[in-house]
């Protein structure tokens, strides 16, 4: 019960990126990056193919080594709490090779908060109920990334990140997906998504961080990015243009 | 082809007759298997699950020996540990040259390299496809481990499989620890050495086709088994 509460009131949100710049490959892929992701927030990273927007959600959520720099959650350093407050969901939904009931069950046996009935009623809001005891592997596209969604709300994360959460899908799932992070968002969980759907950011998003060549060249908020946006590059980015 | 009919019809008979000296040998030689077998999991599957997940700089070095054991002569096998637990030898003391016991270990000496490199890579394989999740889930370690070895455990039923049909088959080594003792250490290939080498054929082959029986069977439920999880792209 103590732990709970802990959980609970742990607050990660304002999150601070500072002069952060990460080598993969012997390659810096991103570059003294420098934002800052507002509490109860929905930011859309923005940017084209290969410009970090990806590494970025991943580094947000501690699974990339940084070269050098910080990143604070509301002024502390990443540790596993604030990575059990976290949850993303990959481009690629990465599902165990079992139900799709197994699926939630793992989670739900790592996260102590969580209850069975959370679960079920978590399927039912993504519209898998009737999916319970299908190998998760042979759902459709954009059942599977339901199915990833719904664990990582099951985890009831302070910090929601989504990489393309929508990409290739049907508008049914579009519209479940993007209804229920509008969900999440209006009950305080602070959204990272990454997203080429210009619509989908303009509907969404409150901030915009558009990205490009691994340096982030715009931080705004969205309504001003869409209506004038401040480098060449986005302008470009906006009307179609092929970046090189 | 005369031959291969008596034989047939001779195991046939051996069987349906319900003969006692075969169903002895039969038996020990599936305790023996799976006996070394079990411990060969218990040694092989957590070595095989630890060079899957961990990352140390002679790991590859390990595994290329692993797969070089894979392949250890059954005869030198049965050589090294009858040295070492003949009367003479530094565990002679132990008195367990020419049974059963110094069959399993010869045994597992030849099956723990199979499930240690073959567990290896289907754990390694699981393990590079749930990295990031475990990690983005904070999922502890002792979690982790049991979830690469559930999700692939279809995998490591076929590893088992391969380290059955090592232990079934030997016969270089059980037959120089056991000594291919009558109602002792006598198992299915060594019978079938000593009645070829007894230009009794007709037998030989009868345990053959006994022997080629059994594998047959836990080879056909394996891997029907395996079959159905494929459709269910648990593997």
């Amino acid at each position: 019960m103590f732990k709970k509460n802990i959980k609970n009131e742990l607050k990660i949100s304002p999150i601070k990126i500072k002069n952060i710049s990460i080598l993969l490959n012997d390659r810096i892929i991103l570059r003294n990056i420098n934002c800052q992701i507002n509490d109860k927030s929905i930011t859309a990273i923005l940017g084209p193919n290969g410009a970090g927007k990806s590494l970025l959600l991943q580094t947000i959520n501690g699974l990339t080594p940084i070269l050098n720099g910080e990143i604070t959650y509301n002024l502390r350093q990443l540790d596993d709490n604030i990575r059990k407050q976290q949850a993303m969901v990959f481009q690629s939904p990465t599902l165990l090779r079992r139900t799709v009931l197994g699926n939630m069950e793992f989670v739900n046996s790592i996260n102590k908060n969580t209850n069975m009935l959370d679960v079920e009623s978590i399927l039912k809001k993504v519209g898998l109920e009737a999916f319970n005891n299908k190998p998760a592997r042979l759902l459709s596209g954009g059942e599977k990334q339901r199915l990833s969604l719904a664990r990582a709300l099951l985890i009831q994360p302070k910090l929601l990140l989504l990489d393309e959460p929508t990409a290739n899908l049907d508008p049914y799932s579009l519209k479940l997906i993007e209804d229920l992070i509008s969900e999440e968002n209006s009950k305080g969980t602070t959204i990272i998504l990454t997203t080429h759907d210009m619509s989908q950011a303009k509907r969404l998003a409150s901030d915009i961080i558009f990205i490009n060549k691994g340096e982030i060249l715009e931080q705004t908020q969205a309504k001003i990015f869409f209506k004038e946006p401040q480098t060449i590059e986005a302008k470009r980015y906006l009307t179609g243009e092929i970046l090189l | 082809m005369n031959i291969l009919l008596e034989a047939f019809k001779q195991s046939f008979d051996l069987v349906l007759m319900l003969d006692r000296d075969l169903f002895e040998i039969l038996f020990l030689s599936l305790k023996v298997s799976f006996v070394s077998l079990f411990f060969s999991c218990l040694i092989g599957l957590p070595l095989g699950t630890f060079l899957a997940i961990k990352n140390f700089w002679f790991r590859d070095n390990i595994l290329i020996i692993f797969n070089t054991l894979m392949g250890l002569p059954p005869v030198v096998v049965g050589l090294i540990v009858y040295l070492i637990i003949s009367r003479s030898g530094p565990l002679g003391w132990l008195g367990i040259l020419y049974t059963p016991t110094a069959m399993i270990i010869a045994q597992m000496i030849l099956i723990i390299p199979i499930i240690v490199s073959l567990s290896a890579q289907a754990i390694e394989e699981v393990h590079l496809e749930y990295k990031h999740l475990f990690l983005s889930l904070v999922v502890p370690s002792h979690k982790a481990i049991k979830a690469y070895l559930f999700d692939a455990r279809y995998s490591i039923l076929t590893v088992m499989l391969a380290g059955f049909g090592r232990a079934i088959s030997e016969v270089g080594a059980v037959i120089i620890v056991g000594g291919n003792i009558d109602h002792l250490t006598r198992v299915m290939t060594t019978s079938i050495a000593l009645e070829t080498s007894k230009g009794n054929l007709s037998l030989a082959l009868a345990l053959g086709i006994i022997l080629l029986s059994i594998a047959l069977t836990v080879n056909f439920l394996l891997i029907r088994l395996k079959i159905r999880a494929k459709r269910r792209m648990y593997v």
